[in-house]
């Protein structure tokens, strides 16, 4: 008998005073909690997600889809940024006006290649406002998970017009379980000194996260 | 490496010990009364918690009743997106399994996620044993593990170390892992962050194999997901060739959509935040990105015997928070060391004899590390009833009775030292089927109060040690309301005659 036959047989067993025509989906399972927590306008919505963002120490910028350029090439320069790397599917445009050399994320490139270089530049999935969370699934402006994680100063673009959603339960559906995923709310913290939050452990350091089509800039420049 | 749980005293024992230890009394309660107010706060900012609860309750309880189709249904999911699947009875062969495949990498090295299941497993010594080290990178079990300490917390594991003695450990031990701590290391958190980073660099870049746990398992879809704030977990599920989780088999969940109660309940239940700063989530193995290989050990050790018990169950609905840790007052006092186990506090007072059985002496004496407050039911994100099931696990302790042990029905035998308990609780319950005696034995014992001592004698005066006796009143309350009916007749009540 293999070990899976021992511990299946050994769960049926456990369970001999469920009755014999209860169907796996039969418990009941109550749904009703909110699917958002709050009615908001979609401004208040994007407000609500640049100040959970910032709450939790990510760099929050705004800007018209046209100054994006100039913005990436301002924070990437107030950086020090020499070296960024860029997923394959990123629009060559938003970088067209930092003045830095562009590393293509190539798969032969060594998590140490990656960590030389100083910035990374993606897009996004989607974003979750009353949690303050990016999601990532790895699409051509995201790349592969690597990228995102070993240079120490992230910048992440949100198109705020069809990427922002209110709540964890209105991002899953977005989302495709087949991909892998990574959620980002503010940059790498820990709790494990005096169960007390400080930032800056092995994930990048500084987050910053630009909200495209949402008015003019504001905020301090990383 | 080298320290266990293996062969810790009884929790009284081991509590009159560590509740001595001010620095350890000090450490815990600035620690546990800094995120009880915080999670108090990331909870009040949902108004639908109750429901959310409820929900995720429910979702488990769901998983549990039918978990057979359901680790069937993962494990074709897993498969299909590329996954391998094993399975463990117990920690020796979930050890072996992974020694195993580690060696097939060829590798002597591995880097690790936090993962509660291979603490239980003792997974780190196995590993040593077969020649392969482990790494941990968790800053908290970065500390246990260069202190050669145990862990005390389910999120923090040193959680009993303060920032100094964190430093002192940093400055003596980095350099015999790996690159020692930085010249002048403060004891300021960052800077301690800080040495954490730069010493576990080399080994994320270089890693060739990582372990981990799970905090989920979606049956439907193959998905695994670890939720976790330093990115450690990242390094080790991204840069590795190959991957290898360890989960145990209550981490089930049927559905994706299930995740949305789940990942709103954690974090804010363990470190008060709305959301923890890193969750991912993996499927099998994705072309390009990730590890080539993924393995994964399901692990029963002991939850299928709990799952027989149909009171003690819920305790597999656990999601491993700490919020019933950080709320109670035997944890924050006795730490978690005296749990003996990696589960320490009311979870781990419920979990341990469950997991393990009721037949050593530690096991039976962690139902009493309890004032039954409830606080900790109250926290639970997933509304299990600790103290009922404390209560549960206490009368099979003394009572004995039919259990499931490695999956067969046995019969525990009474345990021993309970024997007092248990006259006492066949006398009350004589007394009480037998009216005219029960009424004898208390006009008895009202008339001979004053000679009452206050302090029992024999195997009761450490029971009376630390609690007032209740004084005898002059009459009992079975002839008061026989000759007062109840105050009807008595002037208080105006004299409604």
């Amino acid at each position: 008998m293999s070990s899976r036959d021992v511990v299946l047989a050994r769960v049926r067993r456990a369970l001999a005073d469920v009755p014999r025509g209860e169907g796996p989906y039969d418990p009941p399972v109550p749904r009703d909690y909110r699917r958002v927590h709050g009615t908001r306008t979609p401004e208040e919505t994007v407000e609500l997600l640049a100040v959970n963002l910032a709450d939790y120490r990510a760099l929050v910028h705004r800007c018209a889809p046209a100054e994006l350029p100039s913005l990436i090439g301002r924070l990437l320069a107030a950086r020090g940024a020499r070296t960024v790397v860029v997923p394959p599917g990123l629009d060559p445009r938003w970088l067209s006006a930092a003045d830095v050399s562009v590393v293509p994320d190539r798969a032969a490139d060594t998590a140490r290649d990656l960590d030389a270089v100083d910035s990374v530049v993606t897009g996004c999935a989607v974003a979750v406002a009353e949690t303050g969370t990016l999601v990532l699934d790895g699409g051509p402006d995201q790349g592969r998970r690597r990228i995102t994680l070993v240079p120490d100063h992230h910048v992440c673009v949100v198109r705020v017009a069809d990427q922002v959603v209110d709540s964890v339960p209105q991002a899953l559906p977005r989302l495709s379980p087949r991909r892998p995923l990574t959620w980002i709310s503010g940059p790498s913290a820990t709790s494990d000194i005096e169960l007390d939050r400080v930032e800056g452990v092995h994930g990048p350091r500084t987050l910053e996260v630009v909200l495209v089509g949402a008015g003019a800039e504001h905020g301090g420049a990383g | 490496m080298s320290r266990s749980f293996l062969g810790m005293p009884a929790f009284p024992r081991a509590a009159a010990v560590s509740t001595r230890d001010t620095r350890l009394r000090a450490n815990l309660a600035h620690a546990t009364h800094t995120i009880r107010d915080k999670r108090a706060r990331a909870v009040a900012e949902l108004d639908d918690w109750a429901q959310l609860r409820a929900a995720g309750a429910a979702i488990k309880d769901r998983t549990l009743r039918h978990l057979d189709h359901y680790l069937e249904q993962l494990e074709e999911s897993v498969v299909a997106a590329g996954g391998r699947v094993h399975w463990a009875a117990d920690a020796d062969e979930a050890n072996r399994i992974v020694a195993r495949l580690v060696r097939e990498t060829g590798e002597r090295e591995v880097v690790k996620v936090k993962s509660m299941a291979t603490q239980e497993i003792g997974l780190n010594e196995a590993l040593a044993d077969a020649g392969i080290r482990a790494y941990e990178t968790d800053l908290a079990e970065l500390i246990v593990q260069l202190g050669d300490d145990l862990p005390s917390h389910i999120l923090v594991p040193a959680i009993h170390r303060n920032r100094a003695e964190i430093r002192d450990v940093f400055r003596r031990e980095m350099g015999k892992w790996g690159r020692p701590a930085p010249e002048g290391l403060s004891d300021s958190p960052a800077e301690l962050a800080e040495a954490a980073r730069l010493h576990l660099r080399e080994k994320f870049l270089t890693a060739k194999v990582g372990i981990s746990g799970a905090n989920f398992m979606v049956a439907e879809s193959g998905t695994l997901v670890v939720v976790e704030s330093e990115g450690n977990g990242r390094m080790c599920l991204t840069l590795p060739e190959t991957l290898i989780s360890v989960v145990g088999i209550e981490k089930t969940v049927p559905t994706w959509q299930d995740l949305e109660v789940f990942l709103q309940l954690l974090p804010r239940s363990s470190t008060a935040e709305r959301m923890n700063p890193y969750t991912t989530t993996w499927t099998g193995t994705t072309d390009g990105d990730g590890p080539r290989t993924f393995h994964l050990v399901l692990l029963d050790n002991g939850r299928t015997d709990t799952l027989a018990d149909t009171v003690g169950r819920q305790a597999l609905r656990c999601i491993r928070c700490s919020a019933c840790l950080n709320v109670c007052p035997v944890y924050e006092r006795a730490g978690g060391h005296a749990y003996g186990s990696p589960y320490p506090g009311p979870i781990g007072a419920i979990l341990t004899p469950q997991l393990r059985g009721v037949a050593g002496p530690l096991e039976q004496s962690l139902p009493y590390a309890s004032s039954l407050c409830g606080a900790c039911y109250e926290v639970c994100p997933v509304a299990i009833d600790i103290p009922e099931v404390l209560v549960h696990l206490r009368e099979r302790v003394v009572e004995g009775g039919p259990v499931t042990r490695h999956g067969a029905r046995v019969v525990l035998k009474p345990a021993k030292g309970h024997a007092a308990e248990r006259a006492a609780m066949r006398a009350a319950a004589w007394a009480f089927d037998h009216p005219g005696a029960l009424r004898g034995g208390m006009r008895l014992a009202a008339r001979t109060r004053r000679l009452h001592p206050r302090r029992l004698p024999g195997p009761g005066r450490a029971w009376s040690d630390t609690r007032a006796l209740p004084a005898v009143p002059a009459e009992s309350f079975r002839d008061w309301w026989q000759r007062t009916r109840g105050g009807a007749a008595g002037p208080e009540r105006g004299g409604r005659t």
